[in-house]
């Protein structure tokens, strides 16, 4: 492997830690794309092939996790906390929790209480894994379309 | 039995490239650095403690074939090579210093919680790098 896909790997992490950081903020892929100087299109595809999932649903999965959390440890409302990580509808947000945990939010409230393990390896260890990508259904990152772009 | 870390591997692309890294922006002091033939350990540790240290060494030969070592580097530039974590008695002051050493790749501002605070970075590679500052408990409160 060259230095130049070394590079670029690293320039696509950086990317997605913009992604990390920057959850609760309404994202479009141009920015996040611009965090790696590509193109959208060449973002999306490159990004599946190095972290195998699309940039939308990497940010879905950061988003639910962070709801996650917050469902367990506070007693925000639900619509509170679909707004708090950055989700713009409610029907989105219940939508999307439930294909990838499988469960809606407020039955996931009901069956768990705070975890006691330090909030990084709860954002890293405990981020839902959800079903295959083929499966997803909502995407307003619009990458579901430019993925399947030869 | 066992009764300390004495050293532990951070996998890096160009040794020079971590050590100014590790040293002169993140401020951990320099350990050995010792040629034998092509192989070159080198270590960074905390200011002060000389028996715990990090080696910073780079994927390839003697130690690992070149396709092996390919794939390490793959690794390393995705992030999927785990982090270490250290301890600082203010990470806020630490984040304004290493801010205005240039250092821009956080991937957590300092931020609060039940244990203290912390915040998270990048080395220039890619691997993370978390900074906590555990919350002062009073003696005797842990069981």
């Amino acid at each position: 492997m060259s230095r130049e896909v070394e590079q670029f790997n690293r320039r696509l992490l950086r990317a997605r830690d913009a992604m990390d950081r920057a959850y609760a903020e309404p994202l479009d892929v141009r920015a996040v794309a611009a965090v790696a100087h590509v193109s959208e299109a060449h973002f999306i595809r490159s990004f599946r092939g190095v972290f195998g999932e699309t940039p939308h649903r990497y940010l879905q999965r950061r988003r639910v996790e962070r709801s996650m959390f917050l469902l367990r440890e506070t007693e925000r409302s639900v619509t509170d906390v679909c707004f708090d990580v950055g989700f713009t509808s409610r029907g989105t947000f219940s939508r999307t929790f439930r294909e990838i945990v499988g469960e809606t939010p407020s039955h996931y409230r009901q069956g768990h209480g705070p975890v006691v393990t330090p909030t990084c390896f709860q954002m890293a260890g405990m981020r839902p894994v959800g079903p295959p990508m083929a499966d997803m259904q909502s995407s307003s990152f619009g990458d579901t379309v430019a993925a399947a772009a030869p | 039995m066992i009764t300390k870390l004495g050293s532990v591997s951070v996998k890096v692309l160009d040794q020079d490239e971590a050590l100014d890294f590790y040293v002169n922006k993140l401020g951990l002091e320099k350990g050995q650095d010792i040629k034998q033939g092509a192989y070159r350990w080198l270590t960074v540790r905390v200011p002060g403690d000389a028996t715990t240290e990090i080696q910073l060494e780079e994927p390839g030969p003697p130690v690992h074939d070149e396709a092996t070592a390919e794939q390490l580097r793959e690794l390393i530039s995705k992030g999927a090579m785990g982090s270490v974590v250290l301890l600082s008695d203010d990470v806020r002051g630490l984040y304004a210093t290493l801010k205005s050493r240039g250092v821009n790749d956080f991937t957590q501002e300092p931020t609060d919680h039940f244990y203290g605070t912390d915040m998270g970075l990048r080395d220039p590679f890619g691997n993370g790098i978390r900074v906590l500052q555990p919350k002062k408990v009073a003696q005797g409160a842990r069981a």
